[in-house]
């Protein structure tokens, strides 16, 4: 498999330079029946950092991000080509467990989705299945240890009992991502995290992504470009199926060399 | 460029553009009357240049304020945003230029009769060096002209050159008979003041570059002006 970037301009983003790749994307194409949603992408994600896709809607950025845990499996008429792998392993591998995929590679989704069980279900349910508790302090452990780094266990430690429904939906939001990393996943996918929630309870989970890249490999699509520029160090534009731009955060948002990037950040894109 | 989807944020862009030309206008205007002025000794001119110093000021202000509110309200990125720095950046040294104007206008009053003709030439071509290269900057900026922009930029050693010259002529004259010294002085920070405008337009000239490529010119400009290592040598008897 070729290694070198094919798309990524300018040719060496400083990112990429300061990390390693966690996950490396060439050619990939994606269609649903008919219809072509992904045309021939490729990119290096960097690891401990956070990437942003941004783009219109039907771009093709979601579609791309349920690639790198192969969601779009779950869609019969789904078809993904090309090679991914996450850390230099081919994550469309045959022999692959892909139960075991999911949790390395956590998802958390727009609308927060707690299971209907208590705070203490949502987040001992993964490393419970998954055999990572060997005796029930050891879960109390985890527990404790992903509500503190989701930054809720201030608010939850008393209740731990009700239900993660009964939380607001920022709180319900950290509870997702208290959930996702109690697996202890390599990296993290976030579909549009803050867009059901108010801009307290968005700075709050822009915080906790900020802690978190010191740890994970974090990819957030978005449409909230502020949010891209504020959160992110890698970002990524989608069109039309294209991946038309890849770059450092900071020179995206400041001097993008595509048209469309362009017209598209500055609010001209029709 | 093609328009924002939100048509507000085209016209705020548009008002701030337009102050922009009010202000490049009226600091070209405030220049080439300044010139007039101590060239001809005209109190009467000099005076309303120096009133007309505030209306380039007000604008700076308005400019200001009016650029936080888009920055605010807008969010602007990539060549927006610097379209918004860059005419904060040339509405300051638009506001520089109506200040050295003003200075050079206020000095018509200690001008005196008897004032040695020469030097006066030299002010007045230096003033016409600098007028054009205002001009030309301002066209630069409003067209997005990169390349004008440039040409600004270089030419400035020519008015450092000329600087330099009637520094020097200066120096001999108040060397010879130091009953000029007064006069020569004004006439010296009135060169002085021309220089400083050339170095504005430079600036304007960068933030022009700036503008069109998204990174700051980084070469060094070329410069003439010598003055502040010229050794002071008593002439020959």
């Amino acid at each position: 498999m070729d290694t070198k970037p094919t798309l990524i301009t300018p040719a060496n983003p400083a990112i990429m330079q300061a990390r390693p790749v966690k996950v490396r994307a060439r050619h990939v194409n994606v269609f649903y029946g008919d219809k072509h949603a992904i045309n021939d992408l490729s990119i290096d994600i960097p690891d401990r950092a956070v990437s942003a896709f941004i783009g219109p809607s039907g771009c093709g950025k979601s579609t791309f991000l349920r690639c790198i845990n192969r969601m779009n499996d779950t869609i019969p008429t789904a078809r993904v080509e090309g090679a991914i792998t996450v850390d230099e392993q081919d994550i469309y591998d045959r022999s692959l467990d892909v139960v075991q995929l999911r949790a390395n590679i956590g998802m958390v989704f727009q609308k927060p989705n707690p299971f209907p069980k208590s705070i203490y279900e949502n987040v001992a349910y993964g490393p419970r299945i998954h055999g990572l508790a060997a005796t029930k302090a050891d879960l109390e452990g985890i527990v404790e240890k992903s509500l503190r780094r989701a930054g809720l266990w201030d608010e939850v430690k008393d209740r731990l009992q009700s239900p993660g429904t009964g939380l607001s939906g920022g709180q319900q939001q950290r509870l997702c991502i208290a959930r996702a990393i109690a697996v202890d996943p390599e990296v993290i996918l976030m579909d549009e995290p803050c867009s059901a929630l108010d801009p307290i309870a968005t700075a709050r989970i822009e915080e906790l992504i900020d802690e978190l890249k010191q740890n994970y490999c974090i990819v957030i699509v978005t449409h909230s470009m502020q949010q891209a520029a504020r959160v992110s160090q890698l970002t990524a534009f989608f069109h039309l199926g294209n991946l038309v731009e890849a770059g450092d955060t900071d020179v995206i948002f400041t001097n993008p060399q595509d048209r469309r990037t362009q017209d598209y950040i500055t609010g001209r894109f029709g | 460029m093609s328009d924002h989807i939100v048509k507000a944020f085209d016209e705020e862009l548009q008002t701030l553009k337009n102050m922009l030309a009010r202000m490049g206008g009226l600091a070209e205007e405030e220049l080439a009357r300044a010139i007039d002025a101590i060239s001809r000794r005209d109190g009467a001119l000099a005076d309303q240049v120096i009133a007309s110093d505030a209306q380039v000021d007000a604008l700076e202000r308005e400019v200001e304020e009016r650029a936080i509110l888009v920055i605010a309200r807008r969010q602007p990125m990539a060549s927006d945003l610097r379209e918004i720095m860059v005419a904060i950046r040339v509405s300051s040294d638009l506001e520089r230029i109506g200040d050295f104007a003003k200075n050079i206008a206020k000095r018509t009053h200690a001008v005196s009769e008897d004032y040695p003709r020469r030097v006066m030439t030299g002010i007045t071509r230096m003033g016409s060096l600098a007028l054009e290269q205002l001009k030309d900057v301002l066209d630069a900026y409003v067209q997005h002209n990169e390349a004008k922009a440039l040409e600004v930029w270089r030419k400035d050693e020519e008015l450092d050159a000329l600087y330099n010259s009637i520094f020097r002529e200066l120096l001999t004259y108040m060397m010879e008979d130091p009953r000029t010294i007064g006069l020569c002085t004004h006439l010296l920070f009135a060169a002085k003041n021309i220089e400083r405008i050339g170095d504005h337009c430079t600036n304007i000239a960068e933030n022009v570059y700036y503008l069109v490529h998204g990174h700051p010119l980084t070469a060094e400009r070329p410069k003439g002006d010598v003055t502040s290592i010229t050794p002071m040598v008593t002439p020959e008897k």
